[in-house]
């Protein structure tokens, strides 16, 4: 037998050749929200969450390196996305929960040529895993659509400070239910600590329908209870197949344009009073209105826009300042940000153009995540 | 989610409503009228919960 027939036999026909994997910015490349943050949700690495309640103090979330000879470095990995725990002074209580979440859009498990009604037919999840405790933990998979299911499971015990591959595989069910849509069709969270309002004696490696007090078994509270306890993960890869393959690697111009049909950021970088946008036009005497700029993608939704830092327009031939404030009434159309009506002080006449510029770092975002 | 602050917003221009400006976890933004924006779905179920009222356009 050939190396390639050995090859397509090891990974199995349904293991698509290209595109194997249907996590989006897994290796922790893009973080175009930031690099740090205490906030709960979608704050750093691109498309994954860190989420979390009833801390007593809140953990931070980070994009961090991968240390230089340790074997996910070998293998390229070079980012990962890293939660250290606050110090949780009345300790591991029913409601708490830190995990980290990341949700699949419906139609890109739908396309995926996972058969995911059958018993027969397999996803496989793989991620490196290091945590500063030694402990069992747990995850989950759980679908949007229909009757929702879940998947527990265990990542098993890991050893305090040590990289650890885990690889789970996991059947279909004829329960499921994934429409071939833009919204939330199936997600996985890697769990550091569920309090047992979510927690009960449920099947591990089986799927049922989904109770939101029985996500997983019963945690063991040492990480969460442990002060600046750290936990990280990178190289996450879900496919089809019963296999886990070697991780995709892909480009960071590749990630960041599959992230951006999540979020978008359009930033001035290049100093002060730059141009920026389109020429807007004057509504009256002291307004003016019109799409500012496209996203660099489609989204996968309207998104919800916001904006920091100053931007400002000067009224076109004359030079002067119209305005110089944050843009009033800024909006999302499905292809671009916009302003419904921006005031300024000039004198401006109805029709005038009006030229638009940004402050260094002013920037847009355009948040369509799921 | 904390959602505070909603408004409606109207385009000067075309009088049309074109979202709804909220506070969202503490920054300014402008969400969508879209069923399929997140934020978009998370006013609908405060609102419908009686935990937050959107205020008329100016």
């Amino acid at each position: 037998m050939s190396k390639a027939a050995e090859l397509a036999a090891l990974i199995g026909s349904q293991t698509a050749l290209s595109n194997r994997n249907l996590i989006i910015n897994g290796a922790m490349q893009v973080a175009q929200r930031g690099t740090s943050s205490t906030g709960t949700g979608y704050q750093t690495v691109d498309r994954f969450q860190g989420t979390n309640s009833g801390l007593d103090e809140s953990n931070t979330q980070a994009q961090v390196d991968v240390a230089s000879g340790t074997t996910p470095y070998s293998l390229g990995f070079r980012k990962a996305f890293r939660i250290t725990n606050g110090n949780q002074t009345s300790g591991a209580d029913a409601g708490d929960i830190v995990n980290y979440r990341y949700i699949f859009e419906a139609q890109d498990i739908a396309n995926s040529g996972w058969d995911y009604t059958s018993s027969s037919s397999y996803v496989t999840l793989s991620f490196w895993a290091k945590s500063s405790v030694a402990q069992t933990f747990y995850g989950h998979m759980k679908t949007f659509d229909g009757t929702v299911y879940n998947y527990p499971f265990s990542l098993g015990a890991l050893s305090a400070d040590t990289w650890t591959k885990v690889t789970k595989t996991i059947p279909g069910n004829s329960g499921l239910q994934i429409d071939n849509d833009n919204g939330q069709g199936l997600e996985f969270r890697i769990v550091m600590f569920y309090g047992t309002d979510r927690t009960a004696s449920v099947t591990e490696n089986a799927w049922a329908v989904y109770d939101n007090t029985q996500r997983t078994p019963d945690n063991t509270s040492t990480w969460y209870t442990t002060n600046d306890a750290t936990f990280e993960i990178t190289g996450v890869q879900l496919e089809v197949g019963e296999q886990a393959t070697p991780f995709e690697h892909r480009s960071f111009a590749d990630e960041l344009h599959r992230c951006q049909r999540y979020y978008a950021v359009r930033e001035n970088t290049a100093g002060s009073l730059k141009y920026y946008g389109r020429t807007l036009q004057a509504y009256g005497a002291a307004s003016v209105f019109g799409l500012i700029a496209d996203y660099p993608v489609t989204m996968r939704a309207t998104p919800t826009v916001s904006q920091s830092g100053t931007f400002g327009a000067y009224k076109a031939n004359s030079g002067n300042n119209a305005m110089a404030t944050a843009i009033q009434n800024l909006y999302a159309t499905s292809h671009s940000w916009g302003t419904g009506g921006w005031s300024g002080n000039s004198n401006l006449t109805a029709g005038h153009a009006v030229v638009m510029y940004a402050e260094n770092n002013a920037k847009l975002m355009a948040d369509a995540e799921l | 989610m904390k959602i505070t602050n909603a408004k409606y917003m109207k385009d000067m221009a075309t009088d049309e409503t074109v979202g709804i400006a909220a506070t969202i976890d503490g920054t300014d933004a402008t969400v969508p009228l879209d069923p399929a924006n997140r934020h978009y779905d998370e006013i609908m179920r405060q609102v419908a919960a009686g935990t937050l009222t959107i205020a008329d356009a100016d």
